[in-house]
């Protein structure tokens, strides 16, 4: 009796703390200025998925993520905390990808993994806030699906059901559905637990085959000999994928025009913080009836 | 034929107020183009629910009425935007950015491979001129949402798939009555025609919807904090000003994620929308999805000890001052000449 869960996690830039150097002059994003995180909610879901292997033995956690070579860093970090394994899903031709386009790509793999039970990841990406990865994966493998999700309370594997408590508008809800199924959890889930000490010690040599290229690893014998340090990495051909439905090709949705943010200025009045300046600004609001 | 279509999202039998504002700006759509507006109701016992929607000039609307498809689970609705669209092939197609429209846009748009834009602020007819491809496309809707943590505005377009969908949260566009005797077509469908049996497979076993503990949305006054609270202690101050001048008190998201304010009092894109009359925005630094959710108020404070914050860009009186000093000042004076 044992589960398996893929985790869909995604690196992003960490658009919470963007600084004064984040926008070039020509008004397009300067990446390189901000720190590539791993999406907040996606640490969340990969709670889930490892409290299910703390109490179903057996039980094996695998990452999928998609982006470009230094997004190895993210299946490092999830082995950090306790996922078994994982995949980078990583090619030119995914670049410029919408929602749907990146979808299609993860579904490719995730049929390629092949065996799965719960298939789980972040409500949504804090670059995007679309929300819209999760159902568009669970429509392209034809699978039910479970957002929003708070908790999962149960998963009975002998009856192939799993019970999860989510959020609705303006309350909460409890749901139940069989297995195997796509589920998105809410940023107010239980958050992910640290890295654990012996993990890092095991992993943190761990590497992409394009982190490797870039650099000569100190102990090249050492992937040979600990095969669980090679990252797998996957392009467009290995996932078996139709170019015509990867990338900026198979995105329906385009940007027409980025603006970058300008604020329309209005006449506006200035004032200190003393006594009497916010007592004439009452008195003034009073007068015409702003305030009551 | 290519028409707007507008899915009404219902809580029992009560359609939600982000759906009728979709519905009003649905209609101005659809005199822009030229084409009907529809909409679609799917739940259970529905008798009578073309009173709620028929007003905001809705020409047919369909009803898909079944006891199974309340509450709302994904694959039913889905099925039945998947099948209907096939059929009557929209060419626009609205819903609401809550968590039942995020559950379902998503998943219809991945059916049917066409393109959705989540969380739009704003939403334009307009043309567009492929260079590349040396083609040129009418009467396309723009798009129009913060993007990239709210540093940069996209207009995002689907030039060539159908129907073109987006979300839009609750309060960003007005809910506006056309005409409370609109005549338009009630067309009750046979559910079973377009939602598979197989489809039912999720259950609901338990449910707790509670009515807002609060009238952010519809307050006329707000005091909202930001991360210059400081605390939530320092939100303990706001609250008392509200208090005082019956105003109800919101948040930015930083002070949200900083935990000194609940999450549903969330000013902003990805929170709620106000149109008060007064907006008091306090240690709030103005980051544009805040902007996005009070730009509309009437007047705004700026209390900020930072000159540069860029709020005080659209307020109409800026307190160059620290929250600290500045709030119980206005309590008290409130209290001195007030009566």
């Amino acid at each position: 009796m044992s589960l398996k869960i893929i985790v869909l996690a995604k690196q992003v830039p960490d658009t919470r703390n963007v600084g004064k150097d984040a926008m070039k002059e020509d008004g397009t994003i300067n990446r390189a200025a901000l720190p590539a995180i791993f999406n907040p909610e996606d640490l969340n879901a990969l709670e889930q998925a490892l409290r299910l292997k703390d109490t179903h033995e057996g039980t094996t956690v695998t990452l999928l993520t998609m982006g470009p070579g230094r997004a190895a860093e993210i299946i490092r970090e999830g082995l950090y905390r306790g996922a078994d394994g994982g995949y980078l899903l990583t090619d030119r031709a995914f670049a410029g990808a919408d929602t749907l386009a990146t979808s299609y790509a993860l579904a490719t793999a995730i049929r390629k993994i092949g065996d799965y039970d719960i298939i789980i990841g972040g409500r949504q990406a804090i670059d995007g806030d679309t929300a819209q990865v999760g159902p568009q994966v669970a429509e392209k493998l034809g699978l039910p699906q479970i957002t929003y999700a708070e908790e999962i309370l149960n998963v009975d594997e002998a009856n192939r059901r799993i019970t999860v408590k989510r959020h609705i508008d303006g309350g909460v809800e409890t749901v139940e559905g069989p297995l195997p199924i796509v589920i998105t959890v809410n940023g107010s889930a239980a958050p992910c637990r640290p890295r654990n000490a012996k993990l890092v010690m095991k992993y943190k040599r761990a590497l992409g085959k394009q982190e490797m290229a870039a650099t000569t690893p100190a102990y090249a014998d050492l992937y040979e000999k600990r095969p669980y340090l090679n990252i797998q990495e996957w392009g467009v051909a290995d996932v078996e994928g139709d170019l015509k439905q990867c990338g900026l090709s198979g995105s329906p949705t385009k940007v027409k025009t980025i603006q970058n943010i300008v604020f329309q200025t209005k006449e506006s009045k200035t004032l200190s913080g003393s006594d009497k300046d916010v007592e004439d600004l009452i008195v003034e609001l009073l007068a015409n009836h702003t305030i009551g | 034929m290519n028409n707007v279509f507008v899915y009404c999202e219902l809580e029992g039998t009560t359609v939600a107020d982000v759906s009728l504002e979709l519905l009003t700006k649905g209609r101005k759509l659809a005199n822009q183009l030229g084409c009907q507006l529809e909409a679609i109701a799917a739940g259970s016992g529905l008798e009578g629910i073309e009173k709620q929607i028929m007003p905001y000039g809705v020409d047919k609307l369909h009803v898909f009425d079944a006891p199974r498809l309340f509450p709302y689970t994904s694959l039913p609705h889905a099925s039945i935007l998947i099948n209907l669209f096939k059929e009557e092939q929209p060419q626009i197609c609205l819903m609401g950015a809550t968590v039942i429209g995020r559950d379902l846009g998503p998943r219809v748009s991945s059916a049917l491979t066409s393109g959705l834009t989540a969380d739009c602020t704003a939403l334009e007819i307009g043309s567009h001129e492929d260079k590349k491809a040396g083609k040129t496309y009418e009467n396309l809707l723009y798009q129009i949402r913060p993007a990239f943590g709210g540093n940069i505005v996209a207009t995002i377009i689907n030039p060539e798939h159908r129907p073109q969908m987006a979300t839009v949260r609750e309060g960003v566009m007005k809910k506006e009555i056309l005409d409370a005797n609109y005549q338009g077509e009630v067309i009750h469908h046979e559910v079973s025609r377009y939602v598979s049996d197989t489809d039912y497979v999720i259950n609901v076993i338990d449910r707790h919807v509670e009515k807002a503990k609060h009238n952010l949305k519809g307050a006329s006054i707000v005091v909202a904090g930001g991360y210059g609270m400081g605390s939530k202690e320092g939100f303990d101050l706001l609250f008392e000003l509200a208090k005082e001048l019956h105003a109800e008190v919101g948040a930015s998201r930083a002070a949200v994620d900083a935990g000194f304010c609940d999450h549903d009092r969330q000013i902003g894109q990805t929170g709620v929308t106000v149109r008060p009359k007064l907006y008091i925005a306090c240690g709030i630094s103005g980051q544009i999805q805040h902007i996005a959710g009070m730009q509309d108020a009437g007047i705004i404070i700026s209390i900020n000890s930072d000159e540069n914050a860029p709020i005080n860009a659209i307020a109409d009186y800026v307190i160059n001052g620290t929250v600290e000093e500045v709030i119980p000042k206005m309590i008290k004076y409130y209290k001195q000449n007030s009566k």
